[in-house]
């Protein structure tokens, strides 16, 4: 996986609460056994109507965040379903960061494996991004994950939290399955010693 | 130290670990059906890498499979195609499929407990949220996504952060015509839909040990609705009792088995993360009106009023909410009326469910207005709820009686919702276009489901039993 160092982008804001997978990327499109191409069914049903033409009121297809690559979200963004097809359309969108007060647990691990940054930032912090992204033609960020900060063109500078596993882990764009194939011997060591009832 | 049931199987299944790194934890069963497994096999592939353990691995076909006559071919060619690469991959790694022509298929998280892969103590994985439904054995049970998937097949391990515990005791009892479907809507009502997160549930108390196994996957399922990353429920008897005889339930060595299972539960002084106690000893039935798990009130209650409420998000949500919903504020639920019904999902679609639905229904008519069906969880259901005779019920009055798979919860094969169409629904979520886009989702008990269908509305059904 690519490393994830630091990353600027424009900004898009969803301002809403409980984004569940079904939304980011419906049922659908999971018959799909590709892995990529999920960005053209990113938010679908809110993306397009029923007709098929785009919906103007919906934030993503407003065209002064066409290329955005920084998503500011509500609480609890990612529940519901563990689909890792949601993380996959939001890649393939362009999105590399998410900022949200908070994630759900699955959604949140899923990203990760896929090199997006999800951060959690207090309510009041991100509250002032909206602000900003309402106010400002353009507003982009930059976010440093290795000093994990996050900062304007405007003079702002956000500090945030991360798990140190998980900023290494982006960092180094390391690969699960090989990480843990280095240690198949205690793998095996375990299935060895492992109470088995027949 | 006194350890909880979670500690007890978490430490128990540590393969490697180092300090502040997530644990290399062991898992001894692992689920597979066809929606979250083919990139995962597609790279083993590109990486020239087996499954590990076949043995330790069990497929289903469920999400996508139609409910109709599966003699004939998949109309859908993509749902065919997914299904038709989960029966090439199960070949070629050699790993067990229960697929369409086989008498165990049915839903990932129904067959699974059904042929004794679940038991106490095991950590079980599946990519698919509901795995927590296996925590009702006592078992560490959560969902993974793709990558995680790959992994399991590549090492049988997971890298795991350790989540926090969370003790949720249950107290009194519920009152006829009251499920634990009732429960779980509430206690997700209660603590919200991030309540959980983070936490493995503990489900304890006299109302949770009254529950039979089937009641308790009920409940356990619905973990994930909170939030939660497993739910779990202690191991006693009548575990002990459903696991006994089933096909990969240990035979020569049952006793020492259920000894090592008497070992499991939570320890009197275990110290939990976090604790909380519910009364549910009043509870009415629950229904939920909104498009969230949490977005729940009582059958004898209203919809809510946006302009009561203070919070400016909450408002915000429960206004789109209602809006989707097409709901008026302070709307009486019982005048809510439905044009479906359906009686499925990994939820609530065991035996005890259909016969609970099947008393409801006997000796009258679905209402003229609502179009209903019931989808067993599995073929074995299916075929015992025929020889019982339940078949007969719900055919005579008026229901559809389907072959089993997730159907019309997530509505991924052609059991779908139009727009606008109203449900009353016994599976586990109502998000916006859940089971079909504009479609307004109620989630409701099996015995609720069945009275509404009768009614065309919602009531209460503790005037019924």
């Amino acid at each position: 996986m690519e490393p994830f160092i630091r990353h600027k982008g424009l900004v898009a804001p969803l301002n809403r609460a409980n984004v569940d997978t079904d939304q980011i990327i419906p049922k659908q499109f999971l018959k799909r056994i590709e892995r990529t191409g999920f960005g053209d069914f990113l938010f679908f049903d809110w993306r397009f109507r029923s007709s098929g033409e785009p919906n103007p009121e919906f934030e993503l297809n407003r065209p002064e965040y066409r290329g955005a690559t920084v998503l500011i979200a509500g609480s609890n963004f990612g529940c519901g379903s563990s689909r890792e097809h949601a993380p996959w359309a939001l890649l393939d969108f362009g999105f590399r960061v998410l900022l949200a007060p908070s994630f759900a647990d699955i959604f949140y691990n899923n990203c990760f494996k896929n090199g997006i940054l999800p951060i959690r930032l207090g309510e009041r912090e991100l509250q002032g991004l909206f602000l900003r992204t309402e106010q400002m033609q353009g507003y982009s960020l930059a976010v440093d994950l290795e000093n994990q900060q996050i900062s304007d063109e405007q003079g702002l500078s956000l500090r945030f939290e991360i798990e140190p596993f998980r900023r290494e882990y982006l960092m180094k764009g390391l690969d699960d399955i090989g990480l843990t194939l280095e240690q198949v011997q205690a793998i095996n060591q375990y299935e060895l010693e492992r109470r088995v009832f027949t | 130290m006194a350890k909880t049931i979670f500690e007890k199987i978490w430490n128990n299944h540590i393969v490697y670990e180092e300090p502040d790194q997530p644990a290399l934890i062991y898992i001894d069963c692992h689920l597979v059906h066809e929606v979250t497994s083919p990139q995962a096999f597609d790279g083993l592939r590109l990486n020239n890498r087996k499954v590990r353990r076949p043995d330790l691995t069990h497929a289903t076909v469920d999400h996508n499979v139609p409910t109709t006559d599966r003699s004939l071919p998949i109309v859908d060619s993509v749902s065919r195609r997914q299904i038709e690469a989960l029966e090439a991959n199960c070949e070629e790694f050699g790993i067990e499929l229960y697929g369409l022509d086989s008498p165990y298929q049915g839903i990932v998280h129904v067959i699974g407990p059904e042929l004794g892969l679940t038991q106490p103590g095991m950590t079980i994985v599946c990519g698919d949220s509901h795995t927590s439904t296996h925590g009702a054995f006592g078992a560490l049970a959560f969902g993974i996504g793709t990558s995680e998937v790959e992994h399991v097949l590549a090492t049988q391990c997971l890298r795991q952060s350790k989540p926090k515990t969370f003790r949720i005791e249950l107290a009194d009892k519920l009152m006829d015509g009251v499920t634990a479907k009732d429960m779980i809507l509430y206690l997700i009502r209660k603590i919200g839909t991030d309540g959980a997160t983070g936490f493995v549930l503990e489900y304890a108390g006299s109302a949770i040990r009254s529950l039979d196994m089937e009641e308790r996957m009920t409940v356990c399922n619905m973990s994930i609705e909170a939030g939660a990353r497993a739910g779990l429920i202690a191991p006693d008897d009548r575990t002990f009792e459903y696991l006994e005889g089933r096909n990969f339930v240990p035979k020569e060595e049952y006793q020492e088995a259920v000894e090592y299972w008497k070992t499991l539960p939570s320890e009197e002084d275990a110290v939990f993360d976090r604790e909380l106690t519910l009364d549910i000893g009043d509870l009415a039935p629950q229904v939920s009106w909104g498009t969230s798990p949490g977005m729940v009130t009582d059958v004898t209650g209203t919809v809510p009023i946006p302009d009561t409420i203070e919070d400016e998000s909450t408002r915000k949500s429960v206004m789109s909410a209602l809006e989707y919903m097409a709901l008026q504020p302070g709307m009486p639920i019982e005048e809510i009326r439905i044009d479906r019904v359906f009686i499925g999902s990994c939820t609530n679609s065991r035996i005890s469910d259909l016969r609970s639905a099947a008393r409801i229904v006997q000796g009258k008519q679905v209402a003229p207005t609502v179009q209903a069906m019931v989808v067993p969880g599995s073929q074995q259901i299916k075929r015992q709820a025929e020889e019982e005779g339940l078949d007969q019920i719900f055919l005579e009055s008026g229901f559809e009686w389907r072959e089993s798979g997730c159907s019309m919860c997530l509505a991924m094969n052609p059991d779908t919702l139009s727009p606008g169409e109203r449900s009353a629904s016994t599976s586990n979520r109502n998000f916006e276009g859940r089971q079909g886009k504009g479609g307004r989702t109620h989630l409701v008990s099996p015995q609720m489901a069945a009275a509404a269908a009768i009614t065309g509305h919602f009531v209460d059904v503790r005037k019924w039993v």
